[in-house]
C-alpha cells in the first residue's frame, strides 16, 4: 500500500545529504569539541562550522548562536532564563505547550502573566499585546508561525512594541525555519528559538539566537561551553546535522522550492474543500506554504485520523505533543471554534519533498473516509442505559 | 469466519485482551488493535488522600499502553489509542458518583460495557473502516437460525463468565461482536498466551474497579467531587432497625450498601447488616442476617437478547451480583419496561443499583437494574 506523510509539523525525515554530513561524527570524528587535541579540533571545527551556517540563517553574529537541545529547551530558556518574582511575562493562548506549560510554572512562582488570545483569524493583534503591557513587562513571547494552522504572526510589528516598552522579545520560531526567511533583525527579537527535526535534521538539537548582551541564565550548568549559556558536551553529529538541514533549508527558500509548495497545499486544500461541510481554520491569514487546518463537519476527527492512517495518508488531528489528551486543540478553541469543531480538525502538514502524486492519492482516500464517517453518524447501534 | 472484513479488537494491555487479538491474528483475520482511553489515573492525585504519584498498572495507565502497544507490535498488527475520557466520565464515572450519593450501589463495569465498550467502541470501529469488534471477555455468542437472533450464552470457563456484566448488549451490537474466549479456560488462555510468545502471558488478572484507586470508592468520590468544586451532599441521618427503633445517627449514605456488615457504628449482641438505604428520609435500617432476605425483586430499563420481549411468565434463573450463584425465580411483565422475579428461595441482599441478570440454562434471556 503506498504511504503518503502529511504531518510536516510533528517532524521530518532528514534528508540523504544530511545523514551523510553527519556521519562521520558518529565514529571517525568523534572528539569533545572542548578538548585541546586534534580530535576535538575536529569537532570544533565542524561545531564552528555549523554555527556560521546558523548565524546566516538567523542573520546574526556567529557569538550569538547557542546550540541546544531543541525547541523545548529554548521555549523554556527564554522564560526560565529571563523571568523573575514580580516580572510580567506578555505571551499567547495559541503558543506550543513547551511555551504554556513554562509561562503557568513561571505563574505559580509570582510572574505575572497575560496569554494574548488570537483573532477569529488565527492572528494575533498587535494592538492587543500593546493593550497588555506594563510597566513591569519583562518579556514577550509569541510564536513565528503555529504549528496547528500555520498562520504567520505579525513579529516585527510585536518587535516594535518590544523594543518601545524596554521589554525582551522570544520568538518561538520552530514552525517558521526553513519554511519563513528568518532575520533577527528585522523580526527586533531578543531571543529565538529553532528546532532540527522539523526542517530535516535529526531530534533532540536545535538552536537558540541570543541577542549579544541579553542577560538570559542558562537552564542547564556545569562546563563552560557554549559561552556559558548552555552547559553540556555538544552534540557534535546532531550539530552538523543542524547545520547541513540549516543550508539545504536556505536553498529551498531561494530556490522556489518553498513557493512550489504552497501550490501544492493550495491544490489539497481546494480538493478537500470541495466536499461539503468543510473549511480551512485560519485559511484567512498569511500561512506557512505547508500547512493546511480543514475542519470537517459531523466528523471524529479522531476516527479520522486513524482511518486514513489504515488508507495510507498521516495526518494528525492538531498538535503531535497533544495527542491522547482529552482537549481539542487549544489553538483552534481560542480562535474561537467550538469543541465539537476543534475535535473534527484535522492538520495536513506537507513536507518540501511533497509531489503531486502524493498529493493526488490523498485526494483520492480523504473523501472516502469523510464521506464513511459521515454515513455512520449517527450511528445506528443504540445505547442501553 | 474469514471472509476480507476487518475486526477491532478492543485491547486493555491485559492478557485476555491481548491473547483474543492473537487468536483473531492466528486465523488469517485482518486485526486492528484500538485501546480506549477512558481515565487519566493521575487526574485525583493529590486530591483528598489520594497519593500523588498514584500505583500503576491499572486499566488506560500508560503501563497497561505500553502492554497493549507491544502485543501489537509483536503481532505486527496497527494499533491507536482512542481517547474516550470525557464519554467515560459522562457515561460512568458521574452515574457511579450520583448512584453512591443516591444511596444505591452501582456497577461501572456494566456501564461502560453498554455505552463505551460496545457502543463507542462499535462505531470508533466502523468509522476507521472495520466491519465488527473482538474483546477478551468471557462470554459465547451466537446467532440462532431458528430464533432469528443473536444468543449470548455463558463460556467454558464457568469461574470467569463475564455475561452479567453483558446483559444490556442489543442484537445489532451482538451482530457485530466476537468473544474469541468463549470457548476457552482462563488456563488455556494463559496457554494460547504462552503458545504465541505474549510475554504478558502471567500478566495478573485485575480485580478493582479501574477507576478506584485502591478500591477505595469513598475516598474517590470525596477526590472527585473536590476536584470539581462540589460539595459531598450532607446526607447524614438515623441508623434505624427494622422495628423503628432509632439505634443511632450516621454521616451519609453514600457509605452504606445493603449487605454491609462492616462501620455500621453501633454495637450489637448479635451481627447486624445493612437493609435498606432511603435516600430521601436518609435512613439506613440495619438488621439480622436473615432480614436481608427478599422473595422479589424488580428491574426496569430492561434489554432482551433471547427473547424479543418478555410477554408472559417465564421460569429463570436470576443472578443478582457478579459473585451470586443465579437463583430460581419466576419472571413477569410488570408494566411497560419492568419485571418481577419471585424468587423460590429467598435471596440475601437484593441491591439496588446492581443488575439483575435472567438466565435460561446457559442462555441470557436478558436483564436489568434493580430499583
Amino acid at each position: 500500500m503506498p504511504r503518503v506523510y502529511m504531518d510536516a509539523n510533528a517532524t521530518t525525515p532528514l534528508l540523504p545529504e544530511v545523514v551523510e554530513a553527519m556521519r562521520p561524527y558518529w565514529t571517525e570524528h568523534f572528539g569533545n569539541a572542548s578538548s585541546i587535541h586534534m580530535h576535538g579540533q575536529t569537532a570544533h571545527r565542524a561545531v564552528d562550522h555549523a554555527r556560521e551556517t546558523l548565524a546566516t540563517l538567523f542573520n546574526c553574529r556567529e557569538s550569538e548562536v547557542v546550540f541546544n537541545s531543541g525547541g523545548t529547551e529554548g521555549d523554556n530558556t527564554a522564560i526560565f532564563g529571563l523571568l523573575r518574582a514580580g516580572d510580567h511575562l506578555i505571551t499567547t493562548s495559541i503558543e506550543h505547550s513547551a511555551v504554556l506549560q513554562a509561562a503557568e510554572r513561571v505563574a505559580k512562582l509570582g510572574v505575572e502573566v497575560t496569554f494574548v488570545a488570537p483573532r477569529a483569524s488565527g492572528l494575533i493583534d498587535s494592538a492587543d499585546i500593546v493593550s497588555a503591557l506594563t510597566p513591569r513587562t519583562r518579556l514577550i513571547s509569541v510564536m513565528l508561525a503555529n504549528n496547528e494552522t500555520g498562520v504567520v504572526q505579525p513579529v516585527e510589528a510585536i518587535g516594535k512594541i518590544a523594543a518601545d516598552a524596554g521589554a525582551f522579545f522570544h520568538i518561538d520560531g520552530v514552525q517558521g525555519a526553513g519554511k519563513l526567511a528568518l532575520d533577527v533583525k528585522r523580526f527586533g527579537c531578543h531571543l529565538l528559538s529553532i528546532s532540527a527535526h522539523k526542517m530535516h535534521g535529526p531530534k533532540g538539537v536545535g538552536a537558540m539566537y541570543v541577542r549579544r548582551g541579553t542577560p538570559v541564565e542558562s537552564l542547564l550548568v556545569g562546563g563552560s561551553h557554549e559561552r556559558r549559556r548552555r552547559a553540556g558536551t555538544e552534540n557534535v553529529p546532531g550539530i552538523v546535522g543542524l547545520g547541513k538541514a540549516t543550508e539545504l533549508a536556505m536553498e529551498s527558500l531561494a530556490n522556489g522550492t518553498i513557493d512550489r509548495l504552497a501550490d501544492l497545499r493550495d491544490r489539497l486544500e481546494a480538493g478537500v474543500l470541495a466536499l461539503s461541510g468543510t473549511r480551512v481554520n485560519g485559511g484567512r491569514a498569511p500561512r506557512t506554504a505547508n500547512t493546511t487546518n480543514i475542519a470537517f463537519e459531523n466528523v471524529e476527527g479522531e476516527a479520522l485520523v486513524i482511518a486514513l492512517d489504515l488508507k495510507g495518508v498521516a495526518v494528525s488531528g492538531g498538535s503531535a505533543c497533544h495527542s491522547g489528551s482529552t482537549e481539542p486543540s487549544h489553538v483552534l478553541m481560542a480562535m474561537g471554534l467550538d469543541k465539537n469543531a476543534a475535535r473534527a480538525s484535522l492538520r495536513f502538514s506537507l513536507m518540501k519533498t511533497a509531489t503531486d502524486a502524493d498529493v493526488d492519492f490523498a485526494l483520492q482516500v480523504v473523501p472516502q473516509a469523510v464521506e464513511r464517517l459521515r454515513a455512520l453518524s449517527p450511528v445506528a447501534a443504540g445505547t442501553l442505559g | 469466519m474469514s471472509n476480507h472484513t476487518t475486526i477491532a479488537v478492543a485491547m486493555s494491555g491485559g492478557v485476555d485482551s491481548s491473547t483474543a487479538a492473537a487468536m483473531l491474528v492466528h486465523n488469517g483475520e485482518t486485526v486492528v488493535g484500538l485501546t480506549l482511553q477512558l481515565w487519566d489515573q493521575t487526574r485525583l492525585a493529590g486530591k483528598h488522600g489520594i497519593p500523588d504519584a498514584p500505583k500503576a498498572g491499572r486499566c488506560c495507565s500508560l503501563d497497561d499502553v505500553y502492554d497493549a502497544r507491544h502485543v501489537a507490535e509483536q503481532l505486527g498488527i496497527p494499533y491507536y489509542v482512542v481517547n474516550q475520557e470525557e464519554r467515560f466520565e459522562k457515561d460512568v464515572v458521574r452515574p457511579f458518583v450520583d448512584e453512591y450519593l443516591a444511596g444505591r450501589t452501582p456497577i461501572p463495569c456494566s456501564l461502560c460495557n453498554n455505552h463505551l465498550k460496545f457502543d463507542q467502541l462499535l462505531q470508533t470501529a466502523r468509522s476507521i473502516g472495520a466491519d465488527s469488534i473482538a474483546t477478551g471477555h468471557y462470554a459465547v455468542n451466537e446467532f440462532d437460525q431458528k430464533r432469528g437472533r443473536w444468543i449470548l450464552k455463558r463460556p467454558a470457563d464457568t469461574a470467569k463468565d463475564q455475561t452479567y456484566f453483558l446483559f444490556g448488549l442489543t442484537q445489532e451490537q451482538l451482530a457485530h461482536t466476537l468473544f474469541p474466549l468463549g470457548s476457552l479456560t482462563k488456563p488455556q488462555v494463559r496457554e494460547v498466551a504462552r503458545e504465541r510468545g505474549l510475554k504478558l502471558a502471567e500478566k495478573p488478572d485485575s480485580q478493582e474497579i479501574c477507576f478506584v484507586p485502591g478500591g477505595d470508592y469513598k475516598q474517590f468520590i470525596a477526590a472527585y467531587l473536590e476536584e470539581k468544586g462540589e460539595q459531598l451532599p450532607e446526607t447524614a441521618g438515623e441508623l434505624v432497625a427494622s422495628s423503628g427503633e432509632v439505634l443511632g445517627r450516621h454521616e451519609g449514605i453514600a457509605s452504606f450498601t445493603v449487605g454491609q456488615r462492616k462501620g455500621l457504628g453501633v454495637s450489637s449482641p448479635s451481627p447486624l447488616y445493612v437493609l435498606q438505604i432511603d435516600p430521601a428520609s436518609r435512613k439506613v435500617t440495619v438488621g439480622a442476617d436473615q432480614e436481608l432476605a427478599t422473595h422479589t425483586l424488580r428491574a426496569r430499563q430492561l434489554n432482551w437478547i433471547s427473547i424479543p420481549s418478555l410477554t408472559a411468565p417465564m421460569r429463570v434463573r436470576v443472578k443478582i451480583r457478579h459473585r451470586h450463584e443465579p437463583a430460581w425465580a419466576t419472571l413477569a411483565p410488570s408494566g411497560a419496561d419492568e419485571a418481577i422475579a419471585t424468587f423460590d428461595e429467598p435471596q440475601r441482599a437484593v441491591t439496588p443499583g446492581q443488575a439483575a441478570v435472567f438466565y435460561d440454562g446457559e442462555e441470557v434471556v436478558g436483564g436489568g437494574w434493580i430499583v
